[in-house]
């Protein structure tokens, strides 16, 4: 769902691959032609439909809006908004809080996605090499850990990073020569705040990654490795020549994924926020957008920004797009 | 890890040695492989332990008295413990946060799936003037932010009169649940081939009773995966929730206000985990049910081409 916090964890499904080639059926112009011109669209007519009202129409207000000053007077004192055109745009752009948020959300989606892949496709290379009921039971903790729903998940993980009471800080504690007392991990710095968050949203996102990986990895034959392995090559060898080049299109993919979603954590960084200082040094993009123009009812400047953050998403998105569109017409 | 795997490299190299010379390899070869398999099994037991321990703390601190939970040393295993949190937190404002979830949902669900339907009927089972640019749309529409739209959402909804209210928010949810689950759906409806149809047809069927007694209900699994997928985004949903729902309050939001507390006063960490459970328990069911079509989707694009 575009909006929807949890999304991150659906991804779209493409059904396996040979059953979809050549299904579509070719005969369908003779008989019926005339209708069967006219019933796609029809059928299309509901999603299209809501999807104007409720995408279309906010994405345009949104464009239009941007060019407007639209702040509290307008939304108050019933005064009609006025263009001024790339005002708004200019005025974010010489925003240097908005480029301070800009270049946190940037920096802690590339980090943590980069991460998170890596340790997906660990945890996907490890599943292959143990016994069966380890694999078994490292599947179930991470099945668990993907469907925990992100606001639970948040107030779990605030918990457990509690000052007074909280295992993180028990457990340092009884590390031989660790004393830290209460420390307080989210209200410190905005560097440990961040470092949270990451944590928080890597232990989300790892679990799709590895079983991304872990179901690419199963499709590298055994006897391949298994002849590679007569044949004198190293461990490394085998990864990178032959279990590397079946991973390749799944991490581009899953990384792509993840960059994507990690640019829109507004639901963990605002519960974060909740239990946690407030102020702008702890924003980052979908946070600061909503105090700018929700709370500080500046639309204008809302609207401009989220055109940014929207077409950041479209330009990340397209290279996903595009390769699940290659897919379709092949 | 990596250090794990090296451990391997040792106990598997005499074996390529002695795999000309007889049969006595295997038992070599085994052993060897069965130390680094044993270590790596405890690795990841480790790694499963680290993963699941939130859910397992969460479901813990739900069953403990406060005492347990304000004590230094914390409480591990919930002996002795109590629904009393839950009994607790099963507040009016539950039940209303409960009905606000439930009617959004089902109602986002149900017209999602009826549009999402039609609509992979058509893009899979036709070949018309803008299908392809109706699926890249659909696939951009999908990853667009809610950040980058709740505002522009916000004032159509203050406009139309829909802020807090369940019409105006599953309108949003369907549109912004209905691309992925005509995506989803398109896999399945390409799975029933239409020759089946055909085939029905030639016996005899209308094309209206061939499609609800051969196709409908080969789809049946199809479109039960996609409404647990659209269920779970709408009730797990927060962001439009928030900027909409300003004074109806759904379950995400109402479990917020358990650590928005904090300000006035102390948090109330039992009673905040049994909320938690309470919103976790259902969708963790309903995940691990439907998740393995999720995972092998996603990947049999990328790795069967």
């Amino acid at each position: 769902m575009t909006t929807v916090s949890e999304s991150p964890r659906t991804a779209p499904t493409t059904s396996t691959g040979p059953a979809r080639r050549g299904s579509v059926p070719s005969g369908r112009s003779s008989g019926p032609a005339r209708r069967a011109q006219l019933a796609p669209y029809l059928l299309l007519t509901g999603a299209v439909l809501v999807l104007l009202g409720g995408m279309g129409y906010p994405v345009i207000w949104q464009v239009i809006t941007s060019f407007q000053k639209y702040g509290a007077m307008q939304q108050l004192g019933g005064k009609a908004p006025d263009f001024v055109w790339f005002e708004n745009y200019i005025k974010i752009a010489t925003d240097g809080t908005f480029w301070a948020v800009t270049a946190r959300s940037v920096a802690f989606c590339l980090i943590t996605a980069f991460i998170t892949v890596v340790l997906g496709m660990l945890l996907a290379l490890l599943m292959t090499k143990t016994h069966g009921f380890a694999r078994l039971i490292l599947q179930l903790a991470l099945l668990l850990a993907w469907a925990m729903p992100v606001i639970a998940a948040m107030t779990v993980w605030i918990w457990l990073f509690d000052r007074r009471r909280g295992v993180v800080n028990y457990l340092l504690n009884l590390i031989p020569g660790v004393d830290i007392g209460q420390f307080n991990w989210i209200g410190s710095s905005p560097i440990l705040f961040f470092l949270v968050a990451s944590i928080i949203v890597t232990w989300m996102s790892v679990p799709f990654v590895a079983f991304s990986a872990y179901a690419g990895l199963t499709q590298v034959g055994g006897e391949v490795l298994e002849a590679s392995q007569l044949d004198g090559a190293t461990g490394w060898q085998r990864f990178r020549f032959i279990i590397f080049p079946v991973l390749k299109p799944v991490i581009a993919i899953v990384l792509l994924l993840n960059l994507i979603w990690d640019l829109r954590v507004f639901a963990q960084i605002t519960l974060l926020q909740d239990a946690g200082p407030q102020s702008t040094d702890y924003d980052l993009l979908g946070t600061y957008i909503y105090k700018t123009g929700v709370a500080g009812l500046d639309f204008g400047a809302g609207a401009a920004m989220s055109i940014f953050v929207l077409a950041l998403t479209i330009a990340l998105s397209w290279f996903y797009v595009r390769n699940l569109v290659k897919e379709e017409s092949a | 890890m990596t250090a794990a795997t090296s451990n391997i490299r040792p106990a598997t190299r005499p074996r390529k040695g002695a795999i000309s010379a007889d049969g006595t390899v295997i038992p070599v070869r085994r052993r060897g492989l069965r130390v680094g398999k044993g270590l790596l099994s405890a690795l990841a037991i480790v790694l499963a332990v680290i993963w699941v321990f939130p859910v397992y703390w969460m479901i813990n601190s739900s069953l403990l008295p406060t005492s347990a939970l304000e004590s230094a040393t914390p409480t591990f295993v919930p002996f002795g413990g109590s629904f009393l949190n839950f009994t607790q937190v099963l507040t009016p404002s539950f039940f209303s946060a409960l009905g606000i979830s439930v009617s959004v949902t089902l109602l986002s669900v149900a017209v999602c799936l009826v549009f999402a339907f039609l609509a992979s009927i058509a893009i899979s089972r036709f070949r018309f003037r803008g299908r392809v640019s109706f699926i890249v749309a659909i696939l951009i529409i999908q990853m667009l932010p809610a950040e980058g739209l709740f505002i522009a959402q916000y004032k159509m909804m203050s406009s139309l009169g829909l802020l807090s209210n369940v019409l105006g928010l599953s309108i949003l949810y369907v549109a912004s649940v209905v691309p992925f689950t005509i995506w989803m759906l398109r896999g399945f409806v390409v799975g029933v081939p239409a020759e089946l149809e055909e085939a029905a047809m030639i016996d005899g069927l209308s094309r209206t009773q061939a499609f609800t007694r051969i196709t409908l209900p080969l789809l049946a699994p199809g479109l039960v995966a996609s409404g647990v997928f659209a269920f779970l985004q709408c009730w797990n949903e927060f962001t439009v929730a928030l900027v909409i729902m300003e004074n109806n309050r759904t379950l995400p939001l109402w479990l917020r206000g358990f650590v928005q507390q904090s300000a006035s006063h102390a948090i109330n960490w039992g009673q905040v985990m049994a909320a938690s459970t309470i919103v976790a328990i259902p969708v963790i069911i309903f995940f691990v049910i439907v998740q393995g079509r999720m995972t092998s989707g996603l990947v049999s694009g990328a790795v069967k081409g």
